[in-house]
């Protein structure tokens, strides 16, 4: 397999500081070297300043002066590596401070979680939160590591045991695949290699797993789905009257000579072509951002989207959202705000909270409607002008939106489509 | 049935499309910040490729420091001819000229630091609302930080914690008059994707990417090029070796690498071995563990 084989796995890692998360990270960097001497040299010479003994991994990833100086991890952190088989995109989120924002911004784009288990603890109230979070941004795998076996004799027991709690849990979850690796990160039993101590585990290691799991089927490539970005228009002589429909492909795939509908318009076409830079396509796929011409001029610009007729997203000004509101302000019942979905910008108001979520116990708390900070609720919104889209837990891309506060402008709440 | 399935290159590709094609639709006067490097380079050809058949929508910004390698300029200047593009130069000499900033002294002068009053004043001057860069998130721990969509207050300043959470593809560049934004197209990029896309993409890059004859000097332990802008020490004898860049920065900031690596496949494999970040020959780097996240946060790149 060459480089230009190689496909994309985007991961998010959750757990709390003592987990051996920074240790599980840094293992997985250091065996797939994408550690380098002079950012070793740093963190070891950063370690010593703080007279800890050991080298502190987190000092990789905690990059902001304040991080350092207060020992904690403020953001959402990316960090990459390659093996031979794949590319590697972790979004190593923070456990404490501002937890459900960091790790749901982590998670929107990820297609794995791993979620670390302290063999000694088992589940933890926050365990329950990892995973529940995980599922709600729908990530299709999840992957729970049992770790510090080291510390529990590497007993196969200890591991049935809190696996068989983790299926219980897991049962509840709406999410397509989850497997469980007994691991120790500090040792390296089952992270890159198998290790001596836990034969009688059969599965694969966690590398094994990263680099094999399936993914391209992750990607929806039934409805057909291209919101419309920007609206091409060379002003120029050999392109007279070109008018090219860019987007991202959101779902599904486009041939030439196919039907499209325009939404919210209704306005009916056919492919004329699929143009790119080095030559024209005849078919086009999610997550591909193309240009597309069609045969007949129809007023077409950003915020609409090209889907097949034959299979309608819903489009309507009325939608249900599970909303994870990020902001010290809270919402406000009633209140108005701007928002984003897909290429579309519109005004929405907030007409219910229905329930707000406990996290820790999966709980629906009909009575408690405040949703402030690092809040989950089940919200009725109004919109300016109508959305297509489909519900998120079948299209992640036109099933998510943001709420931004029209005074502040800042990103106030994330919300994925009921 | 078809293998619907993207490689990553293709996927990090597509991904910086829409982004770029995000900034043309969100932001009136955007501009794309080119130094002559390999990532500003790779950013302007994913640009043809957003709006092809049309004209890359909006102008490229140089900041001269007035030290660049004559091989960056010539490498601009045709590139600027060959697409048709607009060029916005913004000169640090003038900065200085005009008793904006202050010309270092000494051996370890550097115009690196007193590029972004340039950069401001020429964002301001040519009411930039959203400047396009081509820094990676993998070049640099606060760079890791940082937001695709990246918020600059009306100073031009960048606070690294308080952010606005991004996600999916959903990029919030709403701004209050005078604020503006820096976009980060090819922020999921490693240094290794963009050596093996500009490989794949046959894309042109400046002749000091690849190994040659120059002269230079020692310093602290990095290769110098020797050159009108560098002061020397006594005890410094500038001589011939070969080498090549591994990024390009102004003369005074970029230390040049040992290196036989003549063609692309070759630079590559050079980098697969390599056992130190390509910043590790940035100068600029190193005066500080937070050198980078002080210099963000007052405007720079």
């Amino acid at each position: 397999m060459s480089y230009l084989d190689m496909d994309l796995l985007r991961f998010t890692t959750a757990g709390s500081v003592d987990d051996g998360k920074s240790t599980l990270i840094g293992r997985l960097l250091f065996d797939s070297k994408a550690i380098f001497e002079d950012q070793l040299e740093a963190v070891e010479r950063a370690s010593a300043k703080r007279g800890t003994g050991e080298v502190d991994l987190s000092l990789l990833t905690d990059g902001l002066r304040a991080e350092r100086e207060q020992g904690i991890t403020i953001d959402v952190a990316y960090r990459y590596f390659a093996t031979p088989k794949r590319k590697f995109i972790i979004a190593d989120t923070p456990g404490h401070i501002q937890y459900t924002r960091n790790m749901v911004t982590g998670a929107s784009t990820a297609n794995l979680a791993i979620i670390l288990v302290d063999a000694r603890k088992g589940i933890q109230e926050q365990t329950n939160r990892h995973a529940f979070i995980a599922s709600l941004l729908g990530i299709p795998h999840i992957v729970f590591c049992v770790n510090k076996m080291d510390l529990v004799d590497y007993d196969e027991a200890v591991f049935e045991r809190i696996k068989g709690e983790l299926e219980d849990f897991s049962s509840k979850l709406d999410v397509q695949d989850v497997r469980y690796i007994p691991i120790s990160a500090l040792k390296g039993d089952m992270v890159v290699k198998r290790g001596a101590n836990m034969d009688w585990y059969q599965g694969p290691t966690l590398m094994y797993l990263l680099e094999n799991i399936h993914i391209a089927g992750d990607i929806n490539h039934i409805d057909r789905r291209l919101p419309v970005q920007y609206v091409i228009r060379p002003q120029d002589d050999r392109w007279h009257d070109y008018r090219g429909y860019a987007g991202r492909i959101a779902g599904g795939v486009f041939r030439v000579g196919d039907e499209v509908q325009v939404l919210p318009s209704g306005f009916a076409s056919r492919i004329k072509s699929i143009d790119t830079e080095k030559g024209p396509l005849q078919e086009a796929f999610a997550p591909m951002s193309v240009t597309l011409t069609l045969e007949d001029e129809i007023d077409i610009s950003r915020g609409d989207m090209l889907v097949s007729p034959n299979n309608l997203p819903e489009t309507t000004q009325d939608v249900e959202v599970m909303l994870c509101w990020f902001n010290e302000r809270p919402l406000v019942p009633n209140g108005k705000y701007a928002l984003k979905h897909t290429s579309r910008d519109a005004r929405c108001m907030v007409k219910e909270v229905k329930y707000k979520m406990d996290i820790n116990s999966l709980h629906k708390l009909e009575g408690d409607k405040a949703i402030g900070m690092n809040d989950i609720g089940r919200v009725s919104l109004r919109t300016t002008v109508p959305l297509s889209f489909d519900p998120y837990n079948r299209n992640r891309n036109t099933g998510s939106l943001i709420l931004i506060d029209e005074g502040t402008n800042e990103t106030v709440a994330a919300g994925m489509i009921v | 049935m078809h293998n619907y399935r993207l490689t990553h290159l293709k996927e990090l590709e597509s991904e910086s499309i829409h982004i770029l094609r995000e900034v043309a639709a969100q932001f009136e006067h955007p501009a794309l910040l080119f130094s002559g490097g390999k990532d500003s380079i790779v950013c302007f050809h994913l640009a043809r490729k957003a709006f092809f058949p049309a004209k890359v929508p909006f102008p490229l910004v140089h900041i001269d420091t007035g030290h660049n390698f004559p091989e960056t300029m010539r490498f601009r200047d045709a590139l600027v001819q060959e697409h048709g593009v607009t060029l916005i130069v913004g000169s640090v000499q003038e900065s200085i000229d005009q008793g904006k900033v202050q010309e270092e002294t000494g051996y370890h002068a550097s115009r690196n630091k007193l590029q972004t009053v340039t950069l401001l004043d020429t964002i301001e001057t040519h009411k930039i609302d959203c400047a396009i860069g081509g820094g990676r998130r993998d070049e640099e721990k606060a760079r890791a930080k940082e937001r695709v969509f990246s918020h600059r207050d009306e100073f031009g300043q960048w606070d690294p914690k308080n952010q606005r959470p991004e996600l999916w593809d959903l990029y919030n560049g709403r701004k209050r008059p005078g604020e503006h934004f820096r976009a980060f197209p090819i922020s999921n990029w490693t240094e290794m994707d963009v050596w093996q896309y500009i490989l794949h993409e046959d894309i042109a890059i400046p002749s000091i990417y690849f190994s040659h004859e120059r002269e230079v000097f020692e310093r602290d332990g990095v290769l110098y090029a020797n050159s009108d802008f560098m002061r020397l020490k006594p005890e410094e004898r500038p001589y011939m070796r070969r080498v090549r860049f591994r990024t390009i920065g102004d003369m005074s900031c970029t230390g040049a690498v040992d290196s036989p690596a003549a063609t692309l496949e070759e630079i590559i494999e050079e980098v697969a071995s390599s056992r130190v970040t390509e910043r590790g020959s940035r100068i600029d780097d190193k005066r500080s563990e937070a050198a980078m996240e002080d210099r963000k946060k007052e405007g720079y790149f």
